[in-house]
């Protein structure tokens, strides 16, 4: 089952490696969604996926599954949600003053402004 | 007094938060943020001076013990750095209120610039790496803000790309931090370090998260080939807002690699620390090149911090007590006169109305002050004695002797010229020469600007002057270095 994750994030990474290569800022934008969502599944997997049950204490099991990563995931989750939403309306702004959502075109000259 | 060091995260956070809710009243937004950043760098002096007498400090939070909670360790290393960035965070502010404009200060301004300060604080003091990425995050995204704060053309268009490369640079942390998981199984650096004592020496994927760590904060720390972002960012804010990420923003990023690479990664340092000292060295050729090409103010000091972070990463490949000292001074010290030399550009721009050096001249018949100012700073940072960056450069070039990396020492000489040479360049031109502008012409005043420019300045030179005050304390943070053990004794005492 590692394997299998392992493989879905590294085709996520990617993607997004893809998407942020390319001129569309949108692109760029969803490529690194992608890249964190690789991350988040990078994460969960590198703990291990042993079967286990929920860690809820109620449940009485004898093995639960790690806690911890759930919790980094949890974290890093609303950061990169955080970031993401703050970064479309950046590249929204950047539209309407640049006037393009084309990155090759934004390149101002060296000229001092 | 246990709870002590977490003061200086909670301060600027209070604050913050106490500034969100009056955004209009200017006087107000400028008089708390002042107070609350004296307060800090008191506060942060007293911690200095606790650590000198009773060891390191730690505190667990939420009582959890260490390993599983998060617990915030500070050694003399933090706790220098904690006071640096306090000591220069105070005079910027000042700047600010007398240059960044009504507009961009109704505009939670202020509040934001707290946030990257309790962000910085805590990067430097927490013990926890995934509590360091939280940190760093913190940090990040206040810089994001600052970064595009007033929203001109050019701030647009440098913010996306800094905002992107370190979305980046910040997914590759979490997936290290997954990988260091997945190897050791524990979070807090202290334990990290243990476990990874006791491993195999001839683990090799442990270099490889070491080498992945190196990618993130070499690019959040502007290291060769990473730096490719840092110039044209950090030459797009207004000026107060360039200082506090030159002084600060990079710093965190070296601290980072100070802190693993002095005490995580010490399993294979013939391959990881030849990697850093190599990297460290095309770092600071890099940055010279830069400083020499350029011609505009900005961009030359911009590539000036690309060069330092060389220099105290060079220390830190060294793994000699003396290298790491040398790089703990040098980045004391160049945390405060970056600080300085940002905000007199700063100044120096606000008379000329350009950053062109072609549009500036003969500055020093009207700004005297300003100009002798300048270029005792400049003096400082090419490391002149008695001034304060000639210790660190020494130590550095002792340290590199003693680890027989003659050839990186060369490097460094010969940067420390190129620095001298792109520097003492914008003093004549900018501040010699042909006069351009009249007293009535000149864009600006430095009314108020210079008070700040001149307390940085002469804490640089205190520094340099009494080296001998400061020495001990170096010295101490370099053997909690040198010997991870104190560091791992005084987090998981039982």
């Amino acid at each position: 089952m590692e394997i299998v994750m392992s493989i879905i994030a590294g085709v996520l990474f990617m993607g997004g490696t893809y998407l942020v290569l390319s001129k569309n800022m949108i692109r760029i934008i969803i490529g690194t969604a992608i890249i964190s969502h690789g991350a988040h599944v990078l994460l969960l997997t590198m703990a291990g996926l042993k079967s286990g049950a929920p860690p809820l204490l109620g449940l009485k099991a004898s093995t639960y599954t790690d806690p911890l990563p759930q919790a980094l995931i949890l974290t890093a989750i609303v950061i990169s949600f955080g970031v993401t939403s703050f970064f479309l309306v950046l590249g929204y702004r950047t539209y309407k003053e640049t006037g393009t959502d084309n990155t090759e075109k934004m390149r101002g000259t060296d000229s001092y402004d | 007094m246990t709870n002590l060091i977490i003061w200086p995260v909670l301060i600027p956070l209070l604050t913050g938060i106490l500034l969100l809710f009056a955004p209009k009243r200017v006087v107000f937004q400028r008089g708390l943020s002042t107070v609350s950043a004296a307060v800090l760098l008191v506060v942060n002096i007293f911690i200095v001076f606790t650590v000198q007498q009773q060891g390191i400090q730690t505190l667990q939070l939420g009582g959890w013990q260490p390993p599983f909670g998060i617990v915030l360790v500070t050694d003399m290393l933090a706790a220098l750095l904690i006071t640096a960035a306090a000591v220069v965070s105070l005079p910027i502010l000042v700047f600010s209120i007398y240059s960044i404009g009504k507009e961009r200060e109704r505009f939670y301004f202020y509040a934001f610039y707290q946030f990257l300060i309790a962000g910085v604080m805590g990067a430097f003091i927490t013990g926890d790496i995934f509590n360091l990425f939280v940190f760093f995050e913190v940090m990040l995204i206040s810089s994001y803000i600052l970064i595009v704060h007033g929203g001109t053309k050019k701030q647009l268009r440098e913010s996306f790309k800094y905002v992107l490369v370190n979305v980046i640079s910040s997914a590759f942390f979490v997936v290290g931090v997954a990988y260091l998981y997945a190897v050791t199984g524990t979070l807090n650096m202290a334990q990290l370090s243990e476990r990874i004592g006791s491993l195999d020496t001839g683990a090799p994927i442990l270099s490889v998260i070491a080498v992945l760590f190196l990618i993130v904060f070499g690019l959040k720390g502007a290291l060769f080939p990473l730096y490719f972002w840092l110039p044209a960012s950090y030459a797009a804010p207004p000026s107060p807002i360039a200082a506090i990420f030159g002084a600060l923003l990079t710093k965190v990023g070296i601290y980072s690699i100070f802190r693993t690479y002095s005490m995580i990664f010490t399993h294979d340092t013939a391959f990881t620390h030849q990697l850093l000292g190599i990297l460290a060295a095309l770092t600071m050729i890099i940055g010279v090149i830069g400083a020499v090409a350029h011609q505009d103010v900005k961009k030359i000091l911009v590539y000036n911090v690309i060069v330092a972070v060389g220099f105290v990463l060079f220390g830190v490949s060294t793994m000699t007590e003396t290298g790491y000292m040398g790089a703990i001074f040098y980045l004391f010290h160049d945390i405060i006169i970056k600080g300085a030399l940002f905000l007199m550009i700063g100044a120096m721009i606000t008379v000329a109305g350009s950053t062109h050096l072609k549009e500036m001249g003969g500055l020093i018949k009207y700004h005297p002050r300003l100009g002798w100012m300048f270029f005792t700073a400049v003096m400082a940072l090419v490391g002149v004695p008695p001034l304060s960056g000639f210790i660190g450069k020494l130590m550095l070039v002792q340290g590199g002797a003693e680890a027989g990396q003659y050839w990186i020492i060369a490097v460094m000489m010969a940067s420390s010229l190129l620095v001298l040479y792109s520097m003492i360049r914008i003093f004549l031109k900018g501040f010699y020469g042909k006069i351009k502008l009249e007293k009535a012409d000149q864009y600006g005043t430095t009314k108020g600007l210079l008070l700040p420019c001149a307390f940085l300045l002469t804490v640089s030179v205190l520094i340099g002057v009494g080296a001998e005050a400061v020495y001990p304390l170096a010295a101490t943070a370099a053997e909690t270095l040198y010997e991870p053990q104190i560091y791992i004794d005084a987090v998981l005492k039982e």
